[in-house]
């Protein structure tokens, strides 16, 4: 595709789908909470204030205040790089790593392939939500063993297409003409048959981003992972809801809206980029 | 029945390689936070883990056999029992949203399909897309927010029953609504409804969107197909066309989509009993967590994973039914 | 003794889309007669079967029609509000597609697909449903109808396949019979043997029916008179005896030539130089056949074509026809 042909194409998906410049706008914005939000809240997200406890969203404290008396609005914009942060490391890896897995399983076919195909159907035949539970339960809480958990559980997404996807172009005839070059098999796979398959890949990377957030913010807040007193969306929900009984309700809204937005947004972008990458199969 | 065979041994091998890949020393995890070097010991013993990790395999795979799960820490219980018994609290849970998101979902794809591009194709689309968004849990707490805490028209979010107003039914199938009616409860029966609505309505609103995704995408596809155009050419009736043709090809799709379902909703399970106080194997496992009590953690996602391969063959041996082409092919 | 059953006049019709007008059909006009098979002849887009779905009424919602009228048994189709042409179709024209196995119900007894045609036009009661299936299975020669009654298309060939069809689409006896490529998928044996079976049907019931194929040899070979259309034109209209001998449009003509039968050997086959114009412009000439034809002359731009008649049952579409 020319980069002039994207373009018409994002223009296109612009224009008939105004919700993807939406996406596109929260994006943006929480990219930049991600990136620079810490050095511009207006309060420290850690420091607790016993004279502010449990105050209602005001002028100074837009979101209200915790139990703690701590600025939830702070906190809310502060932990946008670590859910973000968790979820696109996941994402990222879990790619790279069940792309190369499928593709070789997919290239070389065999023994190989059975052995990768049987570690794939063993992750799936878990609900996710549940080997995640377990893989954080037996690693340890912390934040790289929510992204490990988080990895296993996507991998088999990405491997399973790449290995269909190489296995029908291993015999193509460009990949053929490619080997009677001399090129070696890393060489032809990297070059010639994954760069093929990258685009809806990426579709896929996208749409299961929405989906790492939620497993990472659900696993906080059950308890596993992120620990108090970092800000954390799903941490944050979690502590909230204790105060739901007594109407406080901001202690958990603003968290849950964050993660809402989050999610909505990364949703619509992976559509709006499906549409942009294949648009025959607009829905 | 054949790809159930291969997975329910996969699942095994994986949740025995997940507890001996413990960091550190299995025995210190099994024997819980409070243990001395003593009890450490004596657990390292029991399970084996003084032998070889084929030996031990093969320990864990006999114990399976024998029904057995380790010992809980937290409830003295075997985990199995403790399993057992909360269960059916969970299925009723799980069965009860699966039936509110196809009653909402399915009607809502086959509608937006009839009429793509229209007002009601595009609220529908609207109305997945924002509900995909919401965590389960989130929306739990905002329905106990608006329909306990400001309106008060749901119960309080604690539980199966009221046992204050009401009387547990006699276990007979373990599922509330089943079992008040049996008993002949009607009060009964609606306090237990009363208090399934809220938690069943927050794990459904996720299943939405892929549900009637799918059942529109494979709307369309059916009523684009070349059986559709000789049953209008034939003259049938828009309803025979609309429901008797192209739907009971496009519940082919919708069916083979209700593995993916379930593995979220056995997942988000555990989130929403977390919220509603229900005494299922998710709150459960849960405070097993916390707890770290390992063999309830072990034995829990051991028994999802082997209601999840179960739940799968059932959807497989339903496809048969629809298709008589897969019933050809096996 | 001729006696007309369908007659389609002057029908044009437009598609809307994205990028302009297209203009699929245009001052189409022909007839059938009871007992007759009328041959239409083409190449793909050029407007073949569109002219079938539009008598049918199953044109899609981005058609509209321009002008024309198709007028069957005595009663104008187009004027037909949608209940009534539903109640006709099946009943009394019937419709059959190419690629049998999937113009039927995948995961429904075809028995039970032609009784649901039955029982939707009511020409039977319930419990006499599955013996009027069975005899329709029968009808069309399908050897061991009972049992076939309970099978389901993937367990039955294409051939067969296509005699279910025919078989529902025959049930409610219908008195034209539209058969859109019926023969394309199948194998050459077969089609033979499905041609066969859709001639004898006619003769039996003196119905009409209306052969839309871009097989020349075919049409040759089955139809009684063949219409030849070109880019949503009709071009030619002739008993097929006289179209074979002496085509009098050039794209006729043309088609004959590559037509293998017509051919002694593959080298002397012709191949049709050019394709089928942008029906989207504007500027469409009077002759879509203008910028193919080797006949061309300054009075094919000047003023519009008229299907004329050549001789009492010959029209033709050209200022020089042969």
């Amino acid at each position: 595709m020319t980069l002039a042909a994207f373009a018409k194409d994002t223009r296109h998906a612009f224009t008939e789908n105004p919700l993807t410049l939406v996406a596109f706008v929260i994006f943006t914005f929480l990219v930049i909470c991600a990136l620079i939000g810490p050095s511009v809240v207006p309060y420290d997200p850690l420091m607790t204030d016993s004279n502010a406890r449990m105050m209602p969203p005001s002028a100074e404290h837009w979101f209200g205040t915790d139990q703690l008396g701590r600025d939830i609005f702070s906190r809310v914009i502060v932990a946008a790089r670590l859910d973000l942060g968790m979820a696109v490391t996941a994402v990222a890896i879990s790619f790279c790593l069940g792309t190369a897995l499928g593709a070789i399983a997919g290239y070389r076919g065999g023994f190989v392939d059975q052995l990768i195909g049987r570690v794939f159907d063993t992750i799936m035949a878990f609900p996710l939500f549940v080997l995640a539970m377990g893989i954080v339960a037996a690693l340890g809480n912390s934040v790289v063993n929510i992204i490990i958990a988080t990895v296993i559980i996507n991998l088999p997404f990405y491997g399973r297409y790449a290995r269909a996807e190489v296995n029908v172009r291993r015999d193509a005839p460009y990949v053929e003409a490619a080997r009677m070059g001399g090129n070696g098999s890393v060489r032809i796979l990297t070059r010639h048959i994954v760069p093929n398959i990258l685009p809806p890949m990426m579709v896929q990377a996208s749409l299961n981003m929405g989906w790492a957030i939620l497993n990472a913010a659900g696993l906080s807040f059950i308890g596993l992972g992120v620990r108090p007193p970092e800000a954390e969306w799903g941490i944050m929900v979690s502590e909230g809801a204790s105060y739901i009984f007594s109407g406080e309700w901001w202690t958990f809204f603003f968290p849950g809206m964050a993660l809402v937005l989050a999610v909505f947004c990364f949703n619509l972008l992976g559509d709006g980029l499906r549409d942009m990458i294949d648009p025959r199969r607009r829905t | 029945m054949a790809s159930a065979v291969p997975s329910l041994i996969g699942v095994i091998l994986a949740t025995f390689l997940l507890s001996r890949a413990l960091p550190g020393d299995p025995a210190v995890y099994f024997a819980g936070p409070a243990a001395n070097a003593e009890s450490v010991q004596q657990v390292r013993e029991s399970l084996g883990l003084d032998k070889s990790l084929p030996e031990q395999l093969l320990l864990y795979v006999y114990d399976l056999g024998r029904g057995s799960l380790g010992q809980s820490l937290t409830t003295g219980q075997p985990v199995m029992d403790d399993l057992i018994q909360r269960l059916p609290a969970s299925m009723e849970l799980t069965f009860g949203a699966l039936l509110v998101a196809i009653v909402i979902a399915v009607p809502m794809g086959v509608f937006a399909a009839a009429r793509p591009n229209s007002i009601v194709d595009h609220v529908c689309r609207g109305t997945v897309t924002i509900a995909a968004a919401f965590p389960t849990f989130f929306v739990a707490l905002l329905l106990v927010y608006v329909f306990y805490y400001l309106l008060g028209w749901a119960p309080q979010p604690l539980g199966r029953i009221d046992e204050i107003y009401y009387v547990a039914p006699d276990p007979v199938t373990g599922f509330y609504l089943v079992d008040t009616l049996i008993a002949g409860d009607v009060e009964g029966f609606r306090g237990s409804l009363a208090q399934l609505v809220l938690p069943a309505i927050s794990l459904a609103l996720f299943a939405l969107a892929p549900i009637a995704r799918m059942t529109r995408a494979a709307m369309l596809t059916a009523l684009g197909s070349d059986f559709v155009r000789t049953a209008k050419a034939n003259g049938l009736s828009g309803g025979k066309v609309l429901f008797g043709y192209a739907f009971r090809n496009a519940l082919l799709s919708i069916t083979n989509i209700m593995g993916m379902i379930f593995s979220f909703l056995l997942g988000s399970n555990v989130l929403i009993e977390q919220v509603f106080g229900w005494p299922g194997i998710g709150a459960y496992a849960v405070s097993a967590v916390i707890a770290s009590d390992y063999a309830a953690v072990q034995g829990f996602i051991l028994m999802m994973a082997v209601i999840y391969v179960l739940l799968n063959l059932v959807v497989d041996l339903l496809a048969g039914l629809i298709d008589p082409r897969v019933r050809f092919e096996s | 003794m001729r006696e007309p059953l369908l007659r389609v006049e002057r029908l044009s019709l437009d598609f809307r889309t994205r990028d302009g007008r297209v203009k699929a059909l245009q001052d189409v006009s022909f007839h059938i007669d009871k007992g007759e098979i009328l041959g239409i002849v083409g190449e793909s887009g050029s407007g073949k079967s569109v002219s079938a779905f539009a008598i049918m009424g199953l044109l899609e919602s981005t058609a509209a029609i321009g002008g024309g009228s198709v007028h069957f048994a005595g009663a104008d189709l187009l004027a037909n509000n949608g209940a009534a042409m539903k109640a006709m179709r099946g009943r009394e024209i019937s419709m059959i597609f190419q690629s049998p196995r999937t113009a039927l119900n995948p995961i429904r007894k075809v028995g039970r697909q032609i009784e649901d045609v039955l029982l939707r036009h009511g020409p039977v009661a319930k419990r006499d449903a599955k013996k009027k299936a069975i005899e329709a299975l029968a009808r069309v020669r399908i050897p061991d109808a009972e049992r076939r009654y309970d099978a389901y298309p993937f367990e039955l060939s294409g051939g067969m396949c296509q005699r279910v069809m025919i078989a529902m689409a025959l049930a409610c006896e219908p008195m034209l019979l539209i058969a859109d490529e019926p023969t394309t998928g199948l194998d050459v044996t077969t089609q033979a043997v499905v041609m066969d079976l859709i001639r004898e049907m006619v003769d039996e019931t003196r119905m009409g029916a209306l052969l839309i194929t871009h097989d020349l040899g075919l049409a040759g070979e089955y139809c009684d008179r063949i219409v030849v259309m070109h880019a949503g034109h009709t071009v030619e209209d002739a008993p097929t005896e006289v179209l074979l001998a002496k085509a009098a449009h050039p794209y006729s003509a043309k088609l004959i030539a590559a037509t293998p039968a017509a051919a002694d050997e593959i080298s002397q086959l012709a191949s049709i130089p050019g394709g089928l114009p942008d029906l989207r412009r504007s500027d469409l000439p009077f002759c879509r056949f203008r910028d193919r034809c080797e006949r061309r002359a300054e009075v094919c731009d000047a003023e519009p074509l008229p299907f004329a008649e050549l001789a009492g049952d010959h029209l033709v579409r050209c200022w020089r026809p042969a």
